[in-house]
């Protein structure tokens, strides 16, 4: 469930999610374990550089063409049987999904995990033209009951503790409490089997999208995936343009680095590749499918000087490893979108004016872009939004001041001097304004500079 | 060999006696330290919050007082990184100060880099005492890549112990600007960072970076906590 952006307010955000205890302990306990899986599950991968340049180079070649590449995409789908649906901004997304649904009469709609679905607010609209909307990942499962929206693109779970999700079930389910993972996930499967069964339609998202081929590529780990997929008879795809790769033939290089980044996994517990739908004598899938590419102001960001987010494959690497997230976790960041990959595209896909102060949501430490498996360059990246805000006029005046006044001591070694003493002078009161802020947290300046004793 | 000194605005301002220890140590191994009276600061701080303008007004004032062939060494991993990385970004439309900064990135040493690759300061047999840990600092390990020097000045400390911290390279929250704009967050961090500090068991904690280790000293004063947080080249400079 979207709640609305609440990005402008990050910082009120973050001092909420500091005092929640459990949240905290939540966060940290599974951004470790997330963080020594991925670890683990590279350690042996010896040609780790390797692969993460060829995964770089064929995310910037898609870039180099993006347009191409989706009317590959598109004509190849189409081949497979499928109907492709172009959606240029959220709105139209959740119309066309609306229209192919309701066309066709379905009312009980299972999901798999999409975070373009949450993107574009998708649930609230169905439900809203009549229709239920079951989610089935286990963890977005849980949120929806919850009334939440996912505080993690792979996890969107990850900031509550599992005594939080035992009294929910109890609460919302009516079950005996239990906070035992396995029970409670056989509560949760058996909740969610008989829905899968009468289920009109499934809705999923994809990882890949093989512009050769026309295939879809989800990588999933529960089985629901592939139950909303394949079960009911309609399925609707919902995925971003930027998710095209050129060939299917790349995969292998995308299926060694998502799930080690992401879960620490050497592969996840399915791999799904769909080619249209249903043909006669297949087994398996669904009647018939419909891809909805969503630009939603993609085709804007590749125009611009921050493209290169649109390489970003959706691993979650970067939050699990980024001190900011894992102290706040995903919701302070008040979008879809957390951690430095989402605080990026938060920025570009929402606005400045939305969404400006998470911009200085990074320490600038670097460790997220350490972790990219397609060497996204999140640092400059952040770096360029944070010029751009100046640019456009969003800082407060206090610190435009303050800036204008260090400009003025930068280059000048005189007032930089008289800086130097003037804080010393005034410290006292300085600190006293400061409180915890800045000045709480400094030491008195010294009381003879160095640059007077270095002789 | 003549060496020209960058203390950087917070040694200069608040830890006068880490650019004492710096001199000492350079002096001590063959170099002739020299500290340009117009220095100023890296302009880091104003690059990091957006201020291309005027980080480029400090980033020009930096290289001209620091002009030459001589080496810089500072005792800072974070403003050797922005000397190095980004100083040439700032100027890359500009063919003639492009070069100037590209060869003063070249010339920046990070003083524990000086120290073992130059000075080979860690062959000196230097004394220390009591148990040492050590925080990575971000733009130290990430963005210049120094690992393994300031752990080699370390280990070579004659009646010193070494005690690593648990993740030792995970940022303590100081950001530079990132303090005053998110202080809340930033105090979270300095926390997690003290109790890694104080699960070691050491009586000191070092870096290379007075920054980091400002914001780890207040979070360790908060805590009660009587381990000493000193810079390397204190540490260093204490042996000889």
């Amino acid at each position: 469930m979207n709640l609305g952006q609440t990005t402008l307010r990050f910082r009120q955000n973050s001092v909420r999610a500091l005092e929640d205890v459990a949240l905290r302990a939540a966060m940290k306990q599974a951004a470790d374990t997330f963080g020594a899986k991925r670890a683990e599950a590279f350690a042996p991968v010896s040609d780790l550089e390797a692969l993460r340049d060829r995964a770089s180079g064929i995310r910037d070649e898609v870039l180099a063409d993006l347009p191409r590449h989706v009317e590959t995409f598109v004509a190849s789908a189409t081949r497979a049987g499928a109907t492709v649906h172009r959606a240029k901004d959220a709105a139209a997304a959740r119309e066309i999904v609306a229209k192919v649904l309701s066309d066709r009469g379905a009312k009980r709609i299972v999901k798999g995990k999409s975070m373009v679905s949450e993107e574009v607010d998708l649930n609230a609209h169905l439900e809203a033209a009549g229709m239920e909307v079951f989610e089935t990942d286990l963890g977005e499962y849980i949120i929806q009951m919850a009334g939440e929206s996912p505080s993690h693109i792979i996890v969107p779970a990850i900031h509550k503790n599992r005594r939080q999700i035992g009294r929910l079930f109890t609460e919302r389910l009516g079950v005996p409490y239990t906070e035992d993972p396995q029970a409670l996930t056989r509560i949760a499967r058996g909740a969610l089997r008989e829905k899968f069964l009468s289920a009109d339609a499934g809705i999923s998202g994809a990882n890949f999208a093989a512009a050769d081929t026309g295939s879809l590529v989800l990588f999933t780990n529960e089985g629901n995936g592939r139950m909303v997929t394949t079960v009911p008879p309609l399925h609707v795809a919902i995925l971003s343009v930027e998710k095209i790769i050129p060939s299917l033939s790349d995969l292998p290089a995308f299926l060694r680095l998502l799930p080690r980044s992401a879960t620490g996994q050497a592969i996840t517990a399915y791999v799904s590749v769909i080619t249209g739908p249903r043909k006669p004598g297949d087994a398996t899938g669904a009647k018939e499918l419909h891809i909805v590419l969503l630009d939603n102001g993609r085709t804007e960001i590749l125009a611009g000087e921050s493209r290169d987010i649109l390489k970003c494959i959706r691993c979650g690497a970067c939050m699990n490893v980024c001190p900011v997230y894992r102290t706040v976790g995903g919701h302070a960041y008040g979008w879809t979108y957390p951690g430095p990959m989402g605080l990026i595209l938060t920025t570009l896909l929402t606005g400045m004016a939305k969404s400006h102060p998470v911009v200085d949501a990074s320490t600038l430490c670097g460790a997220c872009a350490e972790v990219c498996p397609v060497r996204v360059p999140l640092v400059p990246l952040i770096l360029q939004l944070r010029r751009r805000k100046v640019r456009e006029g969003f800082p407060d005046p206090k610190e435009r001041r303050v800036m204008a006044w260090f400009g003025r001591a930068a280059a000048s070694p005189g007032w930089f001097s008289l800086g130097q003493r003037l804080a010393g002078i005034f410290w006292p009161l300085v600190r006293a304004v400061g409180g915890k802020d800045v000045a709480g947290r400094l030491p008195p300046p010294a009381r003879i500079p160095f640059r007077r004793k270095a002789h | 060999m003549k060496v020209l000194l960058f203390g950087t605005c917070l040694v200069d301002t608040f830890f006068p006696e880490v650019g004492e220890a710096t001199l000492r140590l350079l002096r001590r191994f063959g170099a002739d330290p020299v500290f340009p009276q117009g220095q100023t600061c890296c302009g880091q701080p104003a690059f990091n919050a957006g201020y291309e303008d005027t980080a480029r007004t400090a980033a020009a004032h930096f290289l001209s007082v620091f002009d030459g062939d001589a080496p810089i060494v500072t005792p800072s991993g974070s403003c050797a990184a922005m000397v190095r990385h980004h100083y040439p970004e700032l100027f890359h439309d500009d063919p003639r100060m492009l070069a100037k900064a590209r060869r003063a990135g070249e010339r920046t040493y990070e003083l524990s880099r000086f120290l073992v690759h130059v000075a080979r300061a860690h062959e000196a047999g230097l004394r220390g005492r009591g148990t040492i840990t050590y925080h990575a600092s971000c733009h130290l390990t990430r963005s210049l890549g120094v690992r393994e020097e300031p752990l080699t000045l370390l280990a070579s400390l004659k009646g010193a112990a070494f005690v690593p911290m648990a993740d030792a390279g995970r940022c303590c929250g100081f950001g530079g600007t990132f303090m005053a704009k998110l202080p809340e967050i930033s105090c979270a961090l300095a926390e997690e960072k003290a109790a890694s500090v104080e699960a070691t068991g050491a009586d000191t904690v070092t870096g290379c970076d007075s920054g980091c280790l400002m914001n780890l000293a207040d979070a360790l004063r908060r805590r009660g906590s009587k381990v000493r947080v000193a810079h390397l080249a204190q540490l260093l400079a204490e042996g000889l």
